[in-house]
């Protein structure tokens, strides 16, 4: 019982209502109008004159946009956060701001977080933004796959408003068997891998695409396993290791000592004599 | 000793000028008589001292400012992080090197107390010291990094065990304080209180045991830190053997600041060097330091990362850089006998050896990440303000203490 959200980026039209559907929900817009949209005409809604945009002149993620739609090529690649199975940021941060819901999506608790960033830095999808300007209690945004509407029973806002069905909501399982079905269906249509289905041990969005993954600026280097264990493996020595540590260092100490006492009773029998 | 100390700390201006200052005040005064030239005391001293004043001062004036800019305009104004860069020098080096630099505290306990090689007791209180300041530092550079600092408290109720970060926070606040333990006999010796100097002999061993294991724990853990970005580390730098790197080096970096500041403090204040102490440190930090290299280069040949050597880039000239200057020139300076025991050679080795660990810490922190993130990062000048003025408020704390406390022995 994991919600999903499959991405096929061979229906996206780049019409860019996600992205306006997402900055509403989340208040980044200043407007109530959510008609078909270019990243021009977004500029022109959003008080935010300073949008950063990459070379392309594509919006970027930022505390400001936490879904995206860029261009590769004449691809257009949705970008926001994975979701993961087993989530890297909930594994790294030290007071647990980060948590993996039961229904799918992953949430962060702004009360716990004191800042330090290790989810920015170890996110495997670069995915975590900051609130770099704010003085007193900058928070760590993304995607939150609309928690908030899908407790009430709502479809997370973008795959609410897309015309081309290109993000669609739903069960992971069945989005799974969905993708696998028009990859069957469609060979000379897609690339045959659904990116998310085995990436860092399984994200709860997934891709679809007519072209490799190198191509749609996704990180197309991640192992298959969950990047936790990269580092559990390590911690879960710390008990053995001090045990083991001191037990060893007490045991040099009354050894050395003992030496040492050793060499000084000799040293006065020496003089006694 | 006492009779000048007590002296001092009245702040009486002192009838002879060739013993060396003891207190601010009474330094301003001994500075004065030696402009007028009423001094003995040599002159080439006096000039190093106040360029050395001057520098810190403008060095604290614009850590000041950038405080202020800091915790008035936030992280974004104050620094060049972005969101593809979210750790610069603030972490790259007041965190990560500043702990590897305190190092020399928890070795030279282990050596003195656990191996019970007493010769090397003079140089302990300096080496805790050391290690003390640079922690003190390392928490005070974290409130400046983190996003919330007034929530660094968290980790203490708000538990998750699977965080590398959260090792890192009781790490850091532990060993804070087995490190303060482990310094407040000085303070207590000079206060002359006598209970509590008793209480902390009796639980000496036990406290340096657990100051040791933290330390083990802290070092390596800042390497564990980067286990989990396999896909974002240059393979230069990203080993799973990290941990053991960083900890190994660690040690080395360890002794070769003891070596470092036994002759600046010898020479800031005038003392003998302990020459045969300090050479028989260099030839265990030459052991070290072959330790790691072989460890180093059997990771880095076991995983292939060799083959970038025949791409050049900026994390080339930076790996070789802080493989060559600060491994296998040391190394090979080492091993010669005329270098290590002699005080200019064995401080040169030093140096070298804590280069390499900075670039190393660097290259890890920040400079082995900038290929994935497709971003550049320099450090604005207000980051490297701050950075700068915690190094210069280490060098006054030491400098303070060196004078109102028994820091080093036979004073």
């Amino acid at each position: 019982m994991s919600r999903s959200i499959l991405v096929d980026t061979t229906r996206c039209v780049g019409c860019q209502r996600c992205v306006v559907a997402c900055k509403l929900v989340n208040g980044l817009l200043s407007t109530s109008r959510s008609d078909f949209l270019t990243t021009d005409t977004l500029r022109a809604l959003t008080p935010d004159t300073d949008l950063p945009m990459d070379e392309s002149g594509d919006e970027q993620l930022s505390a400001r946009a936490l879904n995206v739609v860029q261009t590769h090529g004449s691809v257009y690649v949705r970008r926001f956060c994975m979701h993961c199975q087993d989530p890297t940021c909930v594994s790294v941060c030290p007071v647990g701001a980060f948590r993996k819901t039961a229904a799918g999506p992953v949430v962060y608790a702004e009360d716990r977080c004191m800042g330090c960033r290790y989810c920015m830095v170890a996110c495997p999808f670069g995915v975590p933004r900051y609130e770099w300007n704010k003085v007193w209690a900058p928070r760590v945004k993304k995607c939150h796959m609309c928690a908030p509407r899908q407790a009430k029973g709502l479809k997370p806002a973008c795959t609410e408003v897309c015309p081309a069905q290109a993000g669609v909501f739903g069960e992971r399982e069945d989005l799974l068997r969905e993708a696998e079905n028009r990859l069957r269906q469609d060979p000379a249509k897609y690339y045959q891998h659904i990116y998310g289905k085995q990436e860092v041990g399984g994200t709860s969005v997934l891709y679809l695409s007519a072209v490799p993954v190198e191509e749609l600026g996704l990180p197309a280097n991640l192992p298959h396993d969950p990047l936790p264990g990269y580092t559990y493996r390590v911690l879960s020595k710390i008990p053995n290791l001090v045990t083991i540590g001191g037990a060893l260092l007490g045991g040099i100490w009354w050894i050395t000592r003992r030496r040492e006492e050793v060499t000084s009773a000799e040293r006065e029998e020496g003089t006694h004599k | 000793m006492t009779a000048r100390r007590r002296g001092g700390a009245c702040g009486r201006p002192r009838a002879t000028t060739t013993v060396a200052p003891t207190s601010w005040d009474e330094q301003w005064i001994f500075a004065s008589q030696i402009r007028a030239g009423k001094s003995a005391m040599s002159f080439a001293r006096l000039p190093k001292i106040t360029f050395w004043r001057t520098v810190l001062a403008v060095i604290l004036c614009a850590g000041f400012y950038s405080t202020l800019l800091r915790f008035t305009k936030g992280l974004g104004a104050a620094t060049n992080l972005t969101d593809r860069f979210p750790w610069g020098l603030w972490i790259g080096f007041d965190v990560f090197c500043g702990v590897g630099l305190a190092a020399g505290g928890f070795t030279l306990a282990a050596i003195v107390y656990v191996f019970h090689l007493r010769r090397f007791h003079p140089i302990l209180r300096p080496a805790t010291l050391t290690a003390f300041l640079g922690y003190a530092l390392v928490a005070v550079a974290l409130l400046y990094d983190l996003g919330r600092p007034y929530n660094i408290w968290h980790p203490l109720i708000m538990w998750n065990p699977h965080s590398v970060m959260f090792e890192v926070a009781w790490c850091v606040m532990l060993y804070l304080t087995v490190l303060a333990l482990e310094f407040s006999p000085v303070v207590f010796e000079r206060l002359g209180m006598q209970k509590p100097l008793k209480l902390l002999q009796a639980v000496t061993i036990p406290l340096v045991i657990v100051g040791v294991l933290l330390s083990t724990l802290h070092q390596s853990s800042l390497g564990s830190l980067f286990l989990i970005v396999p896909s974002k580390l240059h393979p230069y730098w990203y080993s799973p053997l990290l941990p053991l790197l960083f900890f190994v080096s660690a040690l080395g970096v360890g002794m070769a600041m003891v070596i470092f500041e036994s002759n600046l403090s010898a020479r800031a204040f005038g003392r003998e060097i302990e020459m045969s102490l300090l050479s028989a440190l260099g030839r265990a930090m030459a052991v070290v330091l072959g330790i790691y290299a072989i460890l180093r280069f059997q990771d880095l040949w076991g995983r292939g990362a060799l083959a970038y050597l025949r791409r050049p880039s900026t994390e080339t000239v930076l790996f070789v850089l802080e493989i060559v200057l600060g491994l296998l020139l040391p190394l090979l300076l080492l091993l010669f006998r005329q270098v290590r025991e002699n005080r200019d050679g064995l401080f040169a080795v030093a140096v070298l050896v804590i280069t390499g660990f900075l670039l190393n810490r660097l290259n890890v922190s920040v400079t082995g990440l900038e290929y994935s993130a497709q971003a550049h990062y320099f450090p604005k000048w207000t980051e490297v303000a701050v950075t700068l003025s915690m190094v210069g408020m280490g060098f006054l704390c030491f400098a303070w203490a060196a004078r109102h406390l028994k820091v080093f022995e036979g004073d």
